[in-house]
């Protein structure tokens, strides 16, 4: 179904270019690149190899070696069409149709035809000499590529009027591009080679510089390129080569906070298509600058569309930005860097530098687009709630600080003379420098002008007055001020990036644990309560999970707490279907029913939503609501990936069920059938002799034919109960009815019941003395002895020995049914236990090959074991290990040996 | 055919499938007993009351009415015998129909042997009361009168609680005590969930009466309902070692 199906249009052009006729271009950056040289010269290969070529039309433009390979190829002669009075020389189309060459060569294929003539432009003759099935050989110019008519003007700052649709050169067979250096070509300009000479300098003035020349090849060359990754997307199309081919190239895309990032993305992107390029994104967190609400918002904004886009998403935390850009996009062997260009004041670029200058100074051979930042409409962002960010100092720290400045003062006034001033000052920088690296700037610009005044005031002469030869402890004042503001500028710094870091460590840890913990998960409903649970940690708010049901519809799966706010309350659902339906956040702190209580993020995979997470908005959560949310998307990003494998693997999981049922259903049909009609015929044999009126039976022989129905009966009655309780035990309502049960007991029910076909055994019980009870569905377990004595019987020759043992093994008790049949091949000891399946020997009474079955998941459903062993020196044994819960003793009130 | 005490005896038969009644009617028949037949619930409670059966044999998967239903409704007035039918998987719906007064049952498909013994040992009770000082299986004999146990001829030393509970299985002998009627009759009312002391005292009386306590032939575990202790009429002997 899902096979990889072809567009009926791809065959078409497929069967098109199968056809005879074919269109070759040569193409090239501008004139005299050699471009109708080459034509003739490939053209004459053709005529050597017997090919029927004609020219059509040719412009030599005076060039002898071009003229001399016109020589000995047939030509048509050009037509004449008169305009305004005047003859001018056209492709001679008709001629051509009649003339009906295998190959025509007719030059300038941008040309515009004169007036009157059949067609108005020369592509058009082309296509209908292609449509007579005649294959052609032409010639462009880059810049008469529709598509590239604006690039080109740019370049050369002329308008090019003929241009040929990027449809008709798309559809040629052949692009073959002709191209050599500038410096060639302007030498041949030069030479006249390619202009008359008279206008070679004209032209070498206007149009070919070599900065024109190159960036025309550039393009002719990118052309050529993508069209040959055109052909290869059409091979692989051709070939159903789904998987892309590697590439070579790697963009990458850099954003910030700033809402111009969109057009980053976009331009990344459409770069990143065009050079079937890896598509990486890049966002920066600078810990120096203080992010603000609106930054968070756009930069996630960002991310997501980076999401959507398919790029790969890099989060870094550094100062220096472009230094990481850099070092990240050598690491991954990016080709391409695309940067927005910042909109700050040039004040501003002039004292801080410019990311996008510094990162194209150090490109070394990775090309940097800029994409400019103005002109879009700047992006609205809803208004979000403020954080909180500046960061209070302390009391502890005044104290210290306080103390700093009394002990420095003490200590120098109580050592008196010993310390000079110089020693005093320098003493004094302590409270400043502990300020600076605990309490910020301005703590510590206070904290300098205290310890100068104490300086000055207490060690300075005069004592305790402010003089004028004070003045010059001005310097001091200022160099407290200096390291105080920057021991607090480098402190806050760093302690901005240890923030960060911490906080990217523990997002990193929850996620990682969380990631951990999903993988593990095998039902839908784990890994809810997982979720739930997780995310209500982490986010230390109620959390709840809906989850898509059989009839796509949002159903409650989980609750960290069912007494929640948010799982209570009817409106909450109702959000919550808001956000399942239209695959879009809705609650608090969003812009679709930001009254609800809750906030819901919808788990959406290629479109199709799978659930809703929704957490409780608690104060807490709205106070760093950014933050919050942040990670719930990250969380919401995992649980969707994890929910998608999982659903996958149960959707795999019940295919493979039902395969396994379905075999299971023809193998019960077999059984059934074969099981149910032997003594069903049997019966009906003996039943129809008996009562037929003609047979004479004497009464040993009556009692022979009863005794064949009674056997039948039986047996049939057997299989029946064996159905049944395969049909029981796989029922989903299948329980044990555990009571105390004496091993003893059970294997003398089991032995009863088979009392008419062990009448000419032997068999021997050994049940060991003070075996204790075990709890255990009683009639399963004879119903498990008695399969195993059943099938003792059956394999095992009339009249030889069976033995059941019943002993305890630690914890557990082990009950064993020897025979001395044949024994079970080793390859057959595990598959016995399987439904439907019977030992396959000749002789061998059939059975339906579900007692074994049947016991087996009766042992297990006890939570015992199951399994068959030889029997020395013959046959096999059965071992059942059923495990001992402890009966209290005092349980039992077992009463002394008081006379009855 | 023998013809003792049941000749002439009514039994009514309460089935709702019309070939279950027709070979009770003709195999009960052939052994000389009156056969009436009912097809439901209150049809068969209706001719309890109508035609006083000497036994009725009551299938549990009746249309109309619950079989626990039936039973109680006549255990209202009457204390006629009453067998179970009932087919393996209402294993819990003859315990139930046990318990509310029910004297045995029979599991679908029945051996017909099967059912006459439980419809002799119903008819013998009914007949003798519970005044007999001696009861007697095979081997084990067991005089109530003077409490004394022996096992071919040799007396045997039983526990107090192991007497009660072989007292009360002979009292009732042939015919099933479900393990809530054992457990309160021996160790009263509020033991009536503790089966493993059953399993336990039921044990040692096998160890103390059975030849072979892995084979037992006197007293018969019927699995998931209760015990028999087997009943000495006409059977060649148990219990002989």
């Amino acid at each position: 179904m899902d096979e990889t199906r072809r567009d009926p249009e791809a065959i078409l052009s497929e069967l098109r270019l199968q056809q005879k006729s074919k269109l070759t271009i040569f193409l090239g950056a501008v004139a005299g690149v050699g471009k109708t040289y080459a034509m003739l010269q490939t053209a004459r290969e053709r005529l050597t190899h017997g090919t029927d070529v004609v020219i059509g039309w040719v412009d030599t433009h005076g060039r002898a070696e071009t003229e001399a390979l016109v020589r000995g190829l047939p030509i048509i002669p050009r037509g004449k069409v008169e305009y305004r009075g005047i003859t001018i020389e056209e492709l001679d189309l008709d001629a051509i149709l009649e003339r009906k060459p295998q190959l025509v060569i007719v030059d300038e294929l941008a040309h515009t035809n004169v007036p009157g003539s059949r067609h108005h432009r020369r592509y058009q003759d082309v296509q209908e000499l292609l449509d007579a099935g005649i294959s052609v050989y032409t010639t462009l110019n880059i810049q008469h590529i529709e598509s590239l008519n604006d690039v080109v003007e740019q370049v050369t700052h002329v308008r090019v009027k003929e241009t040929v649709p990027d449809s008709f050169v798309a559809s040629a067979d052949r692009l073959q591009l002709v191209d050599i250096p500038a410096d060639a070509l302007i030498r041949r300009v030069q030479e006249g080679k390619v202009y008359m000479p008279h206008l070679a300098g004209e032209a070498l003035a206007n149009f070919f510089r070599e900065g024109n020349i190159n960036a025309l090849r550039e393009l002719a060359l990118r052309f050529a390129a993508q069209r040959v990754d055109h052909e290869l997307t059409d091979y692989r199309e051709r070939h159903r080569i789904k998987s892309p081919w590697p590439a070579g190239e790697k963009v990458l895309a850099c954003i910030g906070p700033s809402p111009y990032g969109i057009r980053v993305l976009r331009a990344a992107k459409r770069l990143a298509d065009s050079l079937k390029a890896d598509f990486i994104v890049m966002h920066v967190s600078n810990p120096n600058f203080k992010e603000r609400e609106e930054d968070r918002a756009n930069l996630s904004e960002n991310v997501k569309l980076a999401t959507e886009l398919g790029a790969e998403v890099v989060g870094v935390t550094d100062s220096d930005v472009s230094r990481v850009i850099l070092e990240q996009a050598v690491d991954r062997n990016v080709t391409q860097i695309v940067l927005g260009h910042p909109l700050h004041s040039r004040l501003r670029e002039w004292l801080k530098g410019n990311v996008v200058n510094r990162v194209i100074s150090g490109s070394k051979g990775i090309s940097v687009h800029v994409i400019p930042g103005e002109s879009e409409q700047e992006v609205k962002v809803p208004p979000k709630r403020q954080r909180r960010t500046a960061v209070y100092p302390k009391l502890d720290d005044f104290a210290v600080i306080l103390a700093l400045l009394i002990g420095v003062t003490v200590l120098c006034k109580a050592t008196g003379d010993f310390f000079d001033l110089t020693d005093v000052a320098m003493l004094y920088l302590l409270p400043v420098l502990y300020a600076g690296a605990r309490s910020g700037i301005v703590v510590s610009i206070v904290t300098s002008v205290v310890s100068v005044l104490a300086f000055d005031l207490l060690f300075v002469p005069p004592l305790y007055h402010i003089t004028v030869e004070d003045a010059h402890y001005v310097i001091t004042f200022a160099v407290f001020m200096l390291v105080g503001i920057t021991t607090g500028f480098i402190a806050s710094r760093l302690r901005g990036q240890v923030d960060k870091t911490e906080s990217a460590m523990t997002r990193t840890a929850i996620l990682y644990d969380l990631s951990k913990e999903l993988a593990a998960i095998s039902q839908v409903e784990e890994f809810a309560t997982t979720v739930t649970r997780e995310v209500s940690r982490a986010l230390g708010s109620d959390t709840v999970l809906y989850l898509r049901d059989a009839d796509s519809q949002p159903r409650l799966f989980s609750a960290n707490n069912d007494l929640s706010l948010i799982a209570e309350d009817k409106a909450e659902k109702a959000v919550a279907a808001w956000a399942f339906e239209h695959g879009q956040e809705a609650g608090a702190g969003t812009e679709t029913l930001p009254g609800a209580k809750g906030i819901y993020v919808p788990l959406v995979l290629e479109g199709s939503t799978l659930g809703v997470l929704g957490v409780q908005a608690t104060d807490e959560f709205m106070e760093d609501l950014q933050g919050k949310m942040d990670l719930l998307l990250a969380i919401r990003g995992l649980a969707t990936l994890a929910l998608n494998k999982l659903l996958l693997s149960l959707a795999s999981q019940h295919v493979r069920n039902l395969e396994e049922s379905e075999r299971l259903r023809n193998a019960l049909f077999n059984s059934v059938s074969h099981e149910l009609r032997t003594p069903l015929s049997s019966i009906m044999g003996a039943v129809t002799s008996l009562t037929n009126p003609e047979s004479t039976f004497t009464p040993d022989e009556r009692d022979a034919l009863l005794l064949t129905i009674e056997k039948g009966a039986a047996r049939m009655n057997r299989l029946v109960r064996n159905l049944l309780d395969m049909a029981r035990l796989q029922s989903g309502s299948f329980q044990l009815n555990t009571v105390w049960c004496d091993l003893q007991d059970v294997i003398g029910v089991a032995i009863g019941e088979f009392s008419d076909e062990l009448q000419e055994r032997v068999v021997e019980t050994a049940v060991e003395t003070g075996l204790p009870l075990i709890k255990a569905d009683f009639e399963l377990l004879v119903q498990v002895l008695s399969n195993l004595v059943d099938n003792a019987i059956k394999y095992s020759a009339p009249g030889s020995g069976i033995k059941i043992t019943a002993r305890s093994d630690e914890d557990a008790v082990l009950l064993m049914v020897d025979d001395r049949g044949r024994g079970v091949p080793d390859e057959d000891k595990l598959r016995i236990f399987e439904k439907f399946y019977r030992l396959k020997a000749p002789g061998l009474e059939q059975g339906t090959g579900l007692g074994l079955s049947i016991s087996k998941a009766i042992v297990e459903a006890h939570g015992g074991e199951i399994g068959v062993e030889d029997n020395q020196p013959a046959g096999s044994r059965f071992v059942v290990r059923l495990p001992v819960e402890k009966l209290a003793t005092e349980d039992l009130l077992i009463e002394g040996q008081s006379g009855a | 055919m023998s013809k003792s005490a049941q000749d002439g005896a009514r039994i009514l038969v309460v089935d709702d499938e019309p070939e279950i009644r027709k070979l009770l009617e003709v195999a009960l028949g052939a052994h000389g007993f009156e056969v009436i037949t009912a097809s439901t619930g209150r049809e068969g409670i209706e001719q309890t009351a109508l035609e006083k059966p000497d036994v009725v044999v009551l299938d549990l998967g009746l249309p109309d009415v619950d079989g626990q239903k039936v039973v109680e409704s006549i255990r209202a007035w009457s204390m006629v015998p009453i067998i179970i039918l009932s087919v393996r998987e209402q294993e819990s719906d003859k315990v139930r129909a046990l318990d509310a007064g029910a004297n045995d049952y029979v599991t679908k498909p029945f051996n017909m042997a099967e059912l006459m013994a439980r419809i002799r040992v119903a008819l013998r009770h009914l007949v003798a009361g519970q005044t007999t000082p001696i009861v007697e299986a095979g081997e084990l004999r067991i005089d109530l009168s003077s409490r004394l146990v022996t096992v071919s001829g040799r007396e045997v030393n039983l526990t107090k609680t192991e007497y009660e509970l072989l007292k009360n299985l002979a009292v009732n002998a042939g015919k099933v005590m479900t393990h809530r009627q054992l457990l309160e009759l021996v160790w009263g009312p509020e033991y009536t969930s503790d089966t493993q002391y059953l399993r336990v005292y039921i044990g040692q009386l096998r160890k103390k009466l059975e030849c072979d306590p892995s084979r037992p032939a006197l007293i018969i575990t019927e699995p998931a309902v209760g015990y028999r202790l087997v009943a000495s009429d006409g059977k060649p002997a148990p219990g002989a070692c």
